[in-house]
């Protein structure tokens, strides 16, 4: 393994003529982006990042700060200030490389991490002016490899002869195949669904995360020799102890992610014309809905849609909404703007596309025509009260201010639930009384031999968590198998002894 | 990719394939399904487990053709693949000795009920079988079912074959001739399975119907398959399939199972027509050719 943090490729300002007075003075480059107008009816990437000029110019503004915070805010610490030296000494080959030691997947993270509250909230250049663009440039040249670059894959160490069985192939589980497979072990992973790639498959639209970045960043992963199995449904196909004991695997990483959608529970969610933002999501994405019928797999968005939720799916949901070409497409969310969790840029993007946010209103039931299809759903206003554990503050329902929306579709995108299977068929793996994986600092379960992160062990995470999650439970997985080695070892030394 | 190393041709619009799937034979229970995706651009499709062979590693599936997808699925030929097959999914049926049960097949629904019927009578039970269709040569799983049943009553709407009527006039025959049937199982299209449910009510006897509500992943990802059973949101591929007749809400489901209607019918008729539009041009190639 090549060793992370290694902040002293910088070559001090050799490369950058700017003093940094005058990099200050350098605005953020923004990205190439499509207009609102026409990107509403495709479902091309929005944000097309920078060239390479302004890469370039923007990487000019990097202070190359001798103790560099962002590389701290970066939940998988990558070298920042070095990979963006190394890009403007216009070596983006090595630049790539550079990011890929500490994350297997730039291409993705590039694009959908909210770097906005992680490396650049803390880049020094912020506190009076605006951040570097670190995502956009970390997006810049992996993109650069993809086009114009060669990838080869990483040195391998020596083949440990262990096997480790990878459950689900999101962010997570692909980070933890790429780290362990470099470290020498024999790595599958098993995909419930037809396709790898996980959420960034079927949850994140192709507008925001092409699925043939998706795709070349699984090939790079394949390339370090995992192999990934598609329609295993561990807990159903096969299961985890049967992993262990007829399979000879020896560890297991389960990243299953979110699992089961939430709903409501108000009268009229069964009508329809209800979509949970997983369906409409995966219809779209994974089964290619949008290309009906060229793609068999239907999906029905009427003409005036309300999407309800504040989130990140939510945003997701109701752009995605938007591009099928409905009249009319409105956000529901029961607290007001400033508690959104969603990332502020894809805000930003779904206000330029024109859709309609209505803040503070909670729905109470969605009424249907005598064909049991939507017709309209009935909300209630709200206020904001006293904050939460969290510190959001809490919406109090306003008696009285009971109103209807006349919509045809409704997409629920109120978050998820951990999909019950693999706790069920796995004795002796203790969950929380949310039914996520209970796992310590080291990301191991309360099973010998099995670790999980990502959203199974923590409910809801961004895709850079589950990154993050992966790469420490490889870290585990690695100390952990090398004593069974060093165990094993001692043991045919006795009997060779005795 | 899954290999399709048998098929029969059950009636018209009906196959049975045996598809080579050694994981999913080995653990299916009776009332498992499958999802299958045979090809690039179809539907995800599921498809309750008829039979298996753990030894050969091979599953049966029986296949109505009803819309676009599963019409590709029936006219897919021995030696052909299938993409994915994943699987087995829901919960197995209970099987317990209960005494004497009925299973009720209407349709391909027959398909779906015989391996309970089979189970069931392999506990112990004394098993009486209704297989219902339209008319007789759309009368499926005849001889297997008699071969897991003590008995079999075959009925037809048209009374082209065996006794005329709909099986929930069997099943009233069948429950004034027996004082104490302990469980009613009914696979069939969702009027029928609720038109049972409505014969039994009165006596309180426990039915259990498998639903097939529109599916996706089939995995409890997505949502597209809940119904209401008793007042509760259930997921029916990870809940069910199977659930208490008598709890079961139909009138949202069956609203429900036709969001996709007029889509469905679009998608077919454009494939059957350009389907006819080859077969046509292949008949005046052979034409020119002849001339
Ligand atoms: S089919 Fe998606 S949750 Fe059941």
């Amino acid at each position: 393994m090549r060793k992370q943090n290694n902040t002293n490729t910088k070559t001090n300002g050799k490369v950058n003529p700017l003093k940094p007075s005058e990099r200050m003075k350098i605005p953020r480059h923004l990205p190439i982006e499509q207009g609102a107008e026409i990107r509403i009816s495709n479902f091309e990437e929005v944000s097309q990042g920078f060239n390479f000029e302004l890469a370039l110019e923007e990487a000019k503004r990097c202070l190359e700060c001798k103790n560099p915070v962002c590389v701290d805010g970066c939940p998988v610490n990558i070298d920042i200030p070095g990979f963006i030296q190394l890009l403007l000494e216009k070596d983006y080959q090595a630049a790539i490389e550079k990011v890929r030691e500490s994350n297997y997947l730039p291409a993705i993270c590039g694009r959908v991490c909210p770097q906005e509250n992680l490396c650049e909230i803390v880049c020094l250049l912020g506190k009076k002016r605006e951040p570097v663009a670190i995502g956009k440039l970390e997006r810049f040249v992996a993109d650069y490899e993809m086009a114009h670059g060669k990838f080869t894959p990483p040195q391998k160490a020596e083949p440990k002869n262990q096997k480790v069985a990878v459950i689900g192939s999101g962010p997570g589980g692909l980070t933890v195949a790429a780290e362990l497979a470099q470290r020498g072990y024999d790595v599958t992973i098993y995909e419930a669904l037809h396709e790898p790639g996980g959420v960034l498959i079927f949850g994140i639209p192709e507008f925001r995360l092409p699925k043939h970045i998706v795709k070349e960043e699984v090939e790079r992963v394949k390339a370090l020799g995992v192999e990934i199995k598609t329609n295993v449904i561990v807990g159903r196909t096969i299961t985890i102890d049967e992993l262990f004991d007829e399979l000879g695997y020896e560890s297991v990483y389960l990243g299953t992610g979110a699992g089961s959608p939430n709903f409501l529970n108000i009268p009229g969610e069964n009508l329809s014309g209800v979509y949970s933002a997983s369906e409409l999501l995966t219809r779209v994405n994974l089964m290619k809905a949008y290309k009906f019928p060229e793609y068999d797999t239907p999906l029905k968005i009427g003409k005036r849609v309300a999407v309800i939720g504040g989130g990140d799916v939510a945003m997701d949901a109701v752009r995605t909404s938007k591009r099928i070409g409905p009249e009319h497409t409105i956000l529901l969310y029961r607290r007001s703007r400033e508690e959104m969790p969603a990332r502020v840029e894809e805000v930003h993007h779904a206000e330029e596309e024109g859709i309609e946010f209505q803040m503070l209103t909670n729905p109470v039931a969605i009424h249907g025509d005598e064909n049991g299809w939507v017709k309209s759903i009935e909300c209630q206003k709200m206020k904001l009260g006293e904050p939460d554990e969290k510190g959001r503050r809490r919406p109090i329902p306003i008696e009285g201010s009971n109103f209807t929306i006349d919509v045809d579709t409704v997409v629920v995108a109120i978050g998820q639930s951990p999909n019950p299977v693999i706790q069920q068929t796995t004795p002796g793996l203790e969950t929380t009384k949310w039914g996520t994986i209970i796992v310590d600092e080291k990301g191991a379960t309360s099973r010998e031999g099995i670790y999980a992160g990502g959203d199974i062990a923590r409910g809801g995470a961004t895709v850079i968590q589950a990154v993050a999650d992966g790469k420490r439970a490889a870290v585990s997985i690695h100390e952990y198998l090398t004593q069974v080695r060093e165990e094993n070892k001692k043991k045919a030394e006795q009997v060779a002894e005795s | 990719m899954f290999k399709i190393v048998d098929k029969e041709v059950l009636a018209p619009t009906l196959s049975k394939l045996i598809i080579e799937a050694p994981f999913i034979a080995k653990k299916r229970k009776a009332g498992n399904f499958v999802i299958v995706r045979a090809t690039e651009t179809g539907e995800r499709i599921p498809l309750t487990i008829v039979d298996s062979d753990e030894e050969k590693g091979t599953i049966t599936l029986i296949i109505q053709a009803i819309g676009k997808t599963t019409t590709i699925m029936t006219q897919m030929e021995r030696g052909e693949f299938f993409l994915d097959v994943v699987g087995p999914l829901g919960q197995p049926t209970p099987i317990d000795n209960l005494g004497t049960v009925v299973c009720i097949g209407g349709g391909v629904g027959t398909a779906e009920v015989y391996p309970i019927a089979e189970a069931l009578k392999e506990a112990g039970n004394r098993v009486i079988g209704i297989v219902g269709a339209r008319s007789k040569e759309l009368v499926i799983l005849e001889d297997e079912m008699n071969q897991v049943c003590d008995e079999v009553i075959v009925t037809t709407d048209d009374g082209s074959y065996g006794m005329k009527g709909f099986v929930t006039d069997a099943l009233k025959n069948v429950m004034n001739d027996e004082p104490d049937i302990k469980g009613v199982y009914a696979i069939g299209p969702m009027p029928m399975m609720r038109a049972v449910a409505e014969t039994t009510r009165p006596q309180e006897i426990k039915t259990y119907v498998s639903l097939n509500p529109i599916m996706m992943d089939g995995t409890g990802m997505c949502g597209a398959c809940r119904v209401t059973v008793n007042g509760e949101l259930k997921f029916a591929c990870v809940d069910g399939p199977e659930f208490d007749a008598h709890k079961v809400n139909f009138d949202e489901l069956i609203a429900r199972n036709r969001t996709y209607e007029d889509q469905e019918k679009m998608s077919l008729e454009a494939f059957l027509q350009e389907q006819e539009c080859k077969v046509h041009d292949a008949q005046t190639e052979q034409y020119k050719y002849k001339d």
